[in-house]
């Protein structure tokens, strides 16, 4: 207990420099959940957007689809049994039918998927709606990735061409009439949406569809014959895998970041401590025993990395909720990162994040605090009375 | 020695030898020293630099080890006292004051006086009536808020002393305690320690080669190159030398 007086009252006395240290530590250990919030919010946004857009709850496939062989998809296609037709009919469910196209932007060949969407779905957030406001020509929309890519802009009038389920070539005129932005690539990359009903019409699979994605919340209540349902943890593995990947190096640089803030720390410890020898070497001659001398420098840098925490929580708090709720303007290259990054993120911090990181920083202050004083402790008094380091 | 000191001895080396590695070589700091020193007594350990007053205070104080020999303080031999013995023999018995002071910066003055007791575990009525006795030895009872940064170097210096009696230790060892001091302050500072050595009997050892405080010496033990030359009695003709020292110092 006295051991834990003297260190508090030997961190207040000192004043600036422990104000200096508290602060130098603050920064790290707020910029260390910063970071990680942001990386954090970085992932969580990636799935939230692709479940929004394209997963819902989890879809059920035609037994024959594949989604990486398009050869497949000439046998890939049914009208959905009824239990699936009922939550289709409710809005629990939107079907979609997939079929291979080619149009010609800027007089080049492009391989596409053609996929029809009801318009009035209310499942993924495709701006479904939008392909309602049409005249005879077939309303089309498209990705600003496939925009961007084929030259396509809102107005545009592009041949769409398709092989019908008898095999037979056709084409018909599309308009573009809109652009939308998006994060997710699955609903982006070479493919054009179109109303599903006029898609049915043209390839003669009058009401029937490849996937039908459930709602959010929507659970399969059973197997439904010839459908094969994927959950939302198996449409997102690739993405987890991404994540897991990108995790690894988000790993590596939270190390790097506390490390820095380690060095940071061991640094002006080591500096305040070895300034402060002739002062241990008088705790000696004033009767500190060795363990006692270790546990007051100790305890006193423990004290630091708590005060720490405390100032940064006193405008870290603020700062971080701010940025939580404005977010991060993400840099325009980001949306080639492979992943759903939307243009800003929004930091999430969790408790693990929090606890862990204050843990951590408060362990790495005592360690880096014990192991110098550890050393100037084994000097003796007289050595140490007159500011030998060795 | 007079005879009823030689029933209260506090201190008594036989034989004591001190080598230190120097690079391939060795120096011999301390060779075959034997004193003894009684209660009360207050003596002084002179000699040019490199004589091996330092090194003798500093094992007497229990902060070093002799390399032969053997050194006995208060009862217990130096060379046989574990670390924590030994920082429990100079926490309760023991006091030190040092030429460059070594007040805990952090500190406000009552603070560095305060901290021997607080380490003793004394309740804080105690300690306060203490401290406050012991700034008033050192006539510092009103700078007892400020830091040591704020002080001069003898008003340093005599809270060092204060914080090395406030204890009421049995032996206090002063190493060159005047020797970043000005004449006038030398002289307070060791009127203040001839009043304590008085008041409480403590037993004064000194290191120095100042003449200042040889003046007030009762005893002088002379070292040479890490041997004993001479251990006198200090005539009263002392008394006389100091007088005229102080003259010369408030000319």
């Amino acid at each position: 207990m006295l051991t834990l007086k003297l260190a508090f009252r030997n961190i207040i006395g000192a004043g600036l420099r422990t104000g200096l240290n508290v602060i130098a530590l603050s920064f790290a250990y707020v910029t260390i959940i910063f970071l990680q919030g942001v990386y954090n919010g970085m992932n969580e946004q990636a799935e939230q957007a692709s479940i929004n857009a394209f997963y819902g709850g989890g879809q059920f496939w035609h037994k024959s689809y594949d989604p990486f062989d398009p050869l497949s998809f000439t046998d890939a296609h049914a009208i959905p049994p009824e239990p699936l037709q009922n939550l289709i009919i409710t809005q629990n469910a939107a079907q979609i039918l997939i079929w291979q196209g080619f149009v010609y932007p800027e007089g080049r060949f492009r391989s596409i998927l053609m996929k029809g969407i009801d318009n009035v779905q209310k499942v993924l957030s495709i701006p479904s709606h939008l392909l309602q406001n049409s005249d005879q020509t077939i309303p089309a929309l498209v990705g600003s990735r496939m925009a961007r890519v084929s030259g396509l802009k809102k107005g545009d009038e592009i041949i769409v061409q398709w092989r019908d389920v008898r095999g037979t070539f056709d084409a018909r005129e599309v308009k573009i009439i809109d652009v939308f932005t998006s994060t997710v690539q699955e609903i982006d990359n070479d493919q054009i949406w179109i109303p599903l009903h006029r898609l049915q019409e043209l390839i003669g699979l009058a009401d029937e569809a490849t996937i039908v994605v459930l709602g959010k919340n929507i659970q399969p209540k059973s197997e439904v014959i010839g459908w094969n349902f994927k959950s939302t943890d198996y449409l997102l593995k690739d993405l987890h895998a991404m994540v897991k990947a990108k995790t690894i190096g988000g790993s590596i640089m939270y190390t790097i970041l506390l490390l820095l803030a380690m060095l940071a720390i061991f640094d002006t410890q080591v500096l305040s401590i070895w300034r402060r020898r002739k002062e241990m070497g008088t705790f000696m001659e004033l009767g500190f025993t060795r363990l006692r001398l270790i546990s007051l420098f100790t305890i006193e840098g423990t004290l630091i990395g708590i005060l720490a925490a405390i100032v940064g929580g006193v405008y870290g708090i603020p700062l971080l909720t701010y940025i939580a709720h404005t977010g991060w303007a993400m840099p325009q290259v980001a949306d080639q990162f492979g992943f759903a990054i939307g243009e800003r993120i929004y930091p999430t911090y969790s408790i693990a994040l929090i606890l862990g990181t204050t843990i951590l920083v408060l362990l790495v202050t005592t360690v880096v605090s014990f192991i110098p004083t550890k050393k100037i402790a084994s000097l003796k008094p007289t050595d140490a009375l007159r500011g030998k380091s060795t | 020695m007079k005879p009823e000191q030689e029933n209260s001895i506090l201190i008594k080396t036989e034989n004591l030898s001190k080598v230190y590695p120097l690079g391939l070589s060795t120096l011999q700091a301390l060779d075959c020293v034997n004193l003894s020193i009684g209660k009360g007594e207050f003596l002084g350990l002179v000699g040019p630099s490199g004589s091996g007053k330092t090194t003798l205070l500093n094992i007497i104080g229990c902060l070093d080890l002799p390399t032969s020999g053997s050194a006995e303080v208060l009862g217990n031999k130096v060379e046989l006292l574990t670390h924590k013995a030994a920082a429990h023999l100079r926490k309760n018995r023991i006091g030190f004051i040092f030429q460059t002071f070594n007040l805990l910066p952090v500190y406000t003055v009552y603070e560095n006086v305060e901290f021997p007791l607080l380490l003793l575990g004394k309740n804080s009525v105690i300690r306060k009536k203490l401290v406050i006795d012991a700034l008033e030895w050192v006539d510092l009872a009103d700078r007892a808020d400020s830091k040591p940064a704020q002080l001069s170097g003898g008003e340093c210096q005599r809270v060092a002393i204060a914080r090395a009696v406030v204890k009421k230790p049995e032996i206090v060892l002063a190493d060159e305690p005047t020797a970043n001091l000005d004449a006038e302050n030398s002289h307070h500072i060791m009127k203040t320690m001839v009043q304590l050595n008085k008041e409480l009997h403590t037993t004064f050892v000194f290191a120095t080669h100042d003449a200042k405080v040889m003046s007030y010496l009762h005893r002088k033990v002379t070292l040479v190159d890490g041997s004993i030359e001479k251990d006198e009695r200090v005539s009263s003709t002392n008394q006389s030398n100091r007088k005229r020292s102080r003259r010369r110092s408030r000319k």
